[in-house]
């Protein structure tokens, strides 16, 4: 049990002391993108070399959570930063294990699995070095990639559960307004000033009070919080314990999808841990403050991440929302004030306490501050995760950060938001990125879901996809978003099959504004904007698709045939062996021809095909 | 299919009868049978003193919950954003075509159920497919094809 | 008590009143669909819909939900008022095409018409779930939920079979703004939800009355004997 600042210093040099013995450490990324990548694998070979060479107890292997180069995962770091391996044992497992026993023996450097920079020539060894990492600036994500998730002590080593100690002899009120000064808007979202929400908590009337992590990141292609809750669980308890105590709420709730089990593990395995020591509990750091968390998994259903509805979902109901005149920091959980943060937002806290909230207001822009997450997706090099400050622009994100657009294809648009947001044009690469002005554009910061699109994507077709995903994932409560998206998306949907009809455009405008006006929840009130955003800036799209029954990126496929240019085609038979359907014949070092009666259009030969010989029209 | 009242109030136990739980309990049920079979729900409501109509409410709410036997093997196709464009729904259609039934349902031989998902959060693996917990990340056609075969022999 | 206006009009009410409550009081014509005065709302068909405007800032609200507060003006007609509830009535129109109810609201909107494909596996439900809160709130049985979610989601008994806590009562049809809800009475034997009752016959007047199952429920909460619950109110 801790109870005082010496025994968290303790511990904290105790484990040095105990990691110190090790002359080297490898630290291999077991976020889900590196694990799906066969992470373990790796860890599991090297282990095995380890041990076989005797060296376990000089080299110490830690498996870390998100690195943010999930492209080109699995990466494995070594010491502190010197050195980054990349895509290790994607080629050969055995060589590429050999080759990093090689490297802690005799400090060769491995330069085949080197990060490469754009030119194929230049090779990094330190992360700091590449783009992709130097462009960043990591609070939240500071830890992540370089602790053991699983290992309190390294957490308490790394400067742990300070903030609980610095807050619990502060005034809760001088608390809040730290946060408040900090200028930390909500990170889910809709971007609320989080100390004006803890102080309309603490003010309302009735008891108990209640602390949520809302962990239920359902915007699809952003997973920012997943890294945090499997990478740094313990930053996210840690906030939490200094909102209980500022808001003098003795109970908290982390609500997680279901679709990631790993962050459930790891969360709880945090939760344990923190209880065992004493930091969560009775009496934490003999204060008189008591404080418990306890998880719950959704149910794979996007609406539990609106606030009122993930409150229904923990109190064992369906995930339906109410509507806010009463806000939940007066009655929200079982009717009680509860405060509901992003799990990002939480992480954020500690480093408020820590370093002071002049130092976070001094990140960012004047009115969002800090430093924010986005995950970077779709057609862009480097897919990732990205901690940028705020204000920093979209060019500076996808460009600098991530490479630019895969296959050196033309940038379309980067959808930011989710299913709540839109897509951003080209002419707006040099827009500030901040909660303000991405609204302003007609999208929205959303969770830090960030989709690059290229001259493939088809702008009529992302809309039809976002509608599809509400309308599967309405509630159902309310007649605008379950009556209303579904009828939307019929009419999107004939577009891409080629039935509009002149005037749709206007009709699917009016029927937006309705469901913007009319809706119950943030859900339905934002579900138009990826169509909105798309009619904003893509209309013309909408129209050839209409008049001309043409889709010109050919991903419509009742408006898409593809061809085999003779001229071109050099009869590699690369697109005939991946044809799904088998529907492409010639020999080889003969011109192809594809069978259009048996054609599904899935354009896997376009994308195959080394020689542009595939056209589509 | 017959329902261990045991087991059953073994899972009502581990979350102390707390009707907050009635999700929990039904994932947990889900895990043991591979689906959430009538009685069970009927006996977790009977047992927090709800009515059956709320525990069919919110066993028919939450898409994780499956009410019909579900395959041996369960093959979650992504669809997220990062996924639809770089190819998920062909591999989607790859699956149906080559497993013989739509997504949502169960292969004859009980061997394979389909569903898609929104977002597994492994975005730089699109198009990824995850089959019992394992992923498969940058998937084609072709390789749908092996997963299946994979799956299907070491049965 | 507080003060404000409904379209220009100056009007008192107690704090926390909804302002649908006010406004009808008040006299002005507000159409609902979902709300009912025993059961409160939960603000589903937003037919109810009015804006608010209060300082700078002006939105669209359910009347039947919001609080009155002092100082606001409230419009009960403005343009984004009528656009959301003809959008409501037309899309309850393409789900509904055969309610009588859907169809006269929708005509007195200028809406005869809905653009959309018309459904044929709604029936007249509009998810307004009235039902579903009488069964439980009014009558205790509580034998009715809804099913699914989005467009998908319906009011059902469990599994659309019949419900061993329906008492047959009839009161989700009585309730229902549409006349969704299918109840047949023949031979002595009521049908509901897929469930048929055996009809009780009044001693006195031998006239069929009510579900055997209703007065035995009845029975078993009020402590009145079924002897006594067997006589028709008629005859009582």
């Amino acid at each position: 049990m801790i109870v005082s600042i010496e025994q968290l210093d303790g511990i904290a040099a105790e484990h040095t002391k105990k990691t110190g013995v090790f002359g080297k450490t490898v630290k291999i990324c077991c976020g889900t993108g590196c694990v799906s990548s066969g992470a373990l694998k790796v860890y599991e070979k090297l282990s095995e070399f380890i041990n076989a060479e005797g060296l376990a107890d000089k080299v110490l292997i830690k498996k870390t959570g998100c690195h943010g180069l999930c492209e080109r995962g699995p990466i494995v770091v070594f010491g502190d930063d010197e050195i980054l391996y990349q895509t290790v044992g994607k080629r050969n497992l055995e060589d590429d294990a050999r080759l990093l026993l090689k490297t802690i023996r005799e400090g060769v450097i491995a330069e085949n699995l080197l990060y490469k920079g754009e030119d194929k020539t230049k090779r990094y060894v330190s992360p700091r070095d590449i783009p992709f990492y130097a462009g960043q600036t990591r609070v939240v994500l500071s830890q992540n990639g370089i602790l053991d998730p699983e290992d309190i002590e390294e957490y308490i080593s790394s400067g742990g559960y300070r903030a609980v100690y610095k807050a619990l002899a502060m005034d809760p009120v001088e608390i809040i307004d730290w946060i408040q000064k900090s200028g930390l808007r909500g990170r889910g979202g809709g971007g609320f000033p989080t100390g004006t929400k803890w102080r309309s908590c603490k003010d309302a009337p009735g008891e108990p009070r209640y602390v949520i992590a809302n962990g239920d990141e359902g915007d699809p292609g952003a997973f920012m919080d997943r890294s945090l809750m499997e990478g740094n669980p313990h930053a996210v308890i840690e906030g939490m314990i200094v909102g209980g105590y500022a808001i003098s709420s003795h109970q908290g709730f982390i609500y997680v999808r279901d679709e990631y089990p790993l962050a459930v593990h790891r969360l709880s395995i945090a939760i344990d841990k923190a209880r065992e020591y004493g930091l969560l509990g009775s009496n934490i750091f003999n204060s008189g403050f008591d404080f418990d968390i306890k998880i719950f998994r959704g149910g794979g259903a996007f609406v539990c991440g609106e606030s009122t509805a993930l409150m229904s979902s923990i109190e064992g109901k369906t995930g339906e929302p109410r509507a806010k005149y009463i806000h939940t920091v007066e009655k929200g959980l079982w009717d009680k004030p509860s405060n509901l943060n992003n799990v990002e937002t939480w992480a954020c806290v500690p480093h408020i306490i820590n370093k002071g909230w002049e130092w976070f207001a001094s990140i960012g822009t004047p009115e969002s501050k800090g430093t924010k997450v986005f995950s970077l997706v779709g057609k862009v090099k480097n897919t990732g995760l990205v901690e940028v400050p705020m204000g920093i622009t979209l060019n500076e994100i996808i460009f600098k950060l991530g490479g630019g657009i895969q296959g050196n294809r033309k940038f379309k648009a980067v959808q930011t938001g989710g299913p709540s947001g839109g897509c951003i044009p080209g002419e707006y690469l040099e827009m500030p990125v901040d909660f303000d002005s991405l609204t302003r554009l007609g999208s929205m910061m959303g969770s830090g879901g960030m989709i690059v699109m290229d001259e493939r994507d088809c702008m009529v077709d992302v809309a039809r996809y976002f509608l599809k995903f509400l309308v599967d994932e309405s509630c159902g409560k309310c007649t605008p978003c379950r009556e209303g998206v579904r009828r939307m998306f019929e009419i999107v949907d004939n577009i891409c099959s080629g039935k509009g009809s002149k005037g749709d455009v206007e009709h699917l405008e009016e029927l937006a504004r309705a469901i913007q006006l009319g809706s119950l929840c943030a859900l339905g009130q934002s579900a138009p904007n990826p169509v909105l955003s798309t009619i904003k800036y893509f209309r013309d799209e909408y129209n050839v698709h209409i008049e001309q029954k043409k889709c010109p990126a050919g991903v419509c496929k009742a408006l898409t045939t593809f061809m085999i240019d003779a001229e071109k085609c050099t009869g590699c038979m690369r697109c005939a062996s991946e044809c799904p359907v088998g529907c492409i014949s010639g020999e080889k070092k003969k011109v192809h021809t594809i069978d259009q009666s048996k054609c599904i259009k899935c354009g896997t030969c376009y994308d195959m095909c080394k020689f542009d010989a595939v056209k589509y029209a | 299919m017959e329902v261990d009242a045991a087991v059953i109030n073994t899972i009502i136990d581990k979350y102390g009868k707390d009707k907050s739980y009635l999700l929990a309990m039904f994932q947990d049920v889900q895990r043991q049978y591979r689906y959430l079979p009538k009685e069970a729900i009927r006996h977790i409501c009977d047992m927090l003193h709800l009515p059956f109509s709320k525990g069919y409410e919110v066993a028919t709410f939450y898409s994780s919950l499956s009410l019909t036997p579900r395959g041996k093997h369960t093959v979650h196709v992504c669809l997220g954003t990062a996924c639809h464009l770089r190819g998920g729904p062909n591999i989607l259609d790859t699956f149906e075509r080559e497993l013989h039934i739509k997504r949502g349902d169960t292969t004859e031989n009980g061997l394979f159920t389909l569903e898609s998902v929104n977002c597994l959060g492994a975005c730089a693996l699109a198009p990824l497919v995850r089959v019992d917990g394992h992923d498969y990340g940058k998937t084609t056609p072709g390789s749908v094809k092996k997963i299946i075969k994979e799956y299907g022999e070491s049965t | 008590m507080v003060e404000f206006a409904i379209n220009g009009k100056k009007v008192t009410a107690e704090k926390g009143e909804s302002v649908l409550d006010v406004a009808h009081r008040e006299g002005f014509d507000i159409p609902t669909l979902c709300y009912h005065d025993t059961l409160g709302s939960d603000g589903r068909c937003r037919l109810c819909v009015v804006e608010v405007r209060k300082g700078n800032r002006k939105r669209i609200a359910t009347s039947c939900l919001y609080p009155a507060e002092s100082g606001i003006e409230v419009f009960t007609e403005s343009p984004d008022v009528l656009l959301v509830r003809k959008t409501v009535l037309e899309l309850l129109l393409a789900r509904c095409p055969n309610s009588e109810t859907i169809q006269y609201l929708a005509k007195e909107y200028g809406v005869t018409q809905a653009r959309y494909r018309k459904d044929n596996d709604k029936g007249k439900c509009i998810l307004c779930n009235l039902c579903v809160k009488t069964c439980e709130l009014n009558v205790g049985a509580a034998a009715l939920g809804m099913s699914g979610k989005g467009p998908f989601k319906k009011v059902t008994t469990p599994y659309g079979e019949p419900s061993n806590d329906c008492i047959g009562c009839g009161a989700c049809v009585a309730i229902c703004p549409t006349g969704h809800i299918y109840i047949e009475e023949k031979d002595g034997v009521r049908t509901i939800w897929n469930k048929r009752f055996e009809l009780a016959r009044c001693p006195k007047c031998n006239r069929y009355h009510a579900p055997v199952e209703q007065l035995a429920f009845i029975a078993s909460r009020s402590g009145t004997t079924m002897e006594q619950l067997l006589i028709c109110p008629d005859c009582k």
